[in-house]
């Protein structure tokens, strides 16, 4: 059980991190485009990728893993911004944003676990 | 400094909903589908978006929508299932997965804020 209480710790930290870089995402790029939600999304897959390839312990992995770049990262104020930018008339900017999310949370999920698996490996020697 | 603290208790909460979830969902189905994920993320969606239009105060949408459903809902594990799916060759499930988490979570973020709208 305890476990879950670690989970919901690293949520916390996670949301406040998430948080602190959607107020400056605002402070310095304005509402036109949601660059905080795609700096927190890509960060968030690269990190957790490269946490996938670990061998760690099972509590680190859900309070680093599951809680705090789980809550890093959201989906829902993607799906939202997305509607925002449609709702205002800009498809074009959704369909980049959305082509952007999808494509780069790939590649960084990707690039993260290959990097993962290269420090054990070099780990090893 | 009430809304950090309203961020930090909605997404304490948000994660450990999230990982209850994924455990309910892998003792149900055994399956490679990462069903638990892709329920927390389009649930999450349909009620940011209920939450985003409906005339809420801004303390309730910033602890359950932004810390929440913000930590509810998560865009790094979706991204990495998807491409642990690719390596392991389950080209399919794979992209069934992210064009069920991206169609369904923005139409279902729509139908919220076209009900919170009203």
């Amino acid at each position: 059980m305890k476990v879950y209480l670690y989970v919901g710790l690293g949520g916390a930290v996670g949301s406040l991190l998430r948080y602190v870089v959607a107020l400056a995402s605002l402070q310095l790029f304005g509402t036109g485009f949601p660059v905080g939600t795609i700096f927190v999304n890509l960060i968030g897959a690269y990190i957790l990728g490269w946490l996938t390839a670990k061998v760690i312990h099972p509590h680190m992995r859900a309070a680093i893993g599951t809680g705090l770049i789980g809550s890093f990262t959201t989906l829902s104020t993607l799906s939202v911004d997305v509607v925002t930018l449609i709702h205002s008339g800009t498809l074009l900017i959704a369909t980049f944003y959305i082509f952007i999310s999808l494509i780069g949370g790939l590649l960084f999920a990707a690039f993260g676990f290959r990097m993962g698996e290269q420090r054990e490996v070099g780990e090893e020697k | 400094m009430t809304s950090w603290f309203l961020v930090a208790i909605g997404g304490f909460f948000g994660a450990i909903s999230r990982f209850y979830v994924g455990n309910v969902a892998k003792k149900r189905f055994a399956t490679d589908f990462p069903t638990g994920t892709i329920a927390v993320n389009l649930l999450g969606s349909f009620l940011l978006g209920y939450l985003f239009a409906a005339p809420f105060e801004k303390g309730i949408y910033t602890f359950f929508g932004v810390g929440f459903l913000g930590a509810f809902t998560t865009f790094s594990t979706m991204s990495v299932e998807a491409i642990q799916l690719l390596f392991a060759k389950k080209f399919s499930i794979s992209i069934i997965y992210l064009a069920l988490t991206y169609i369904l979570g923005i139409l279902l973020a729509f139908l919220g804020y076209f009900i919170g709208y009203k």
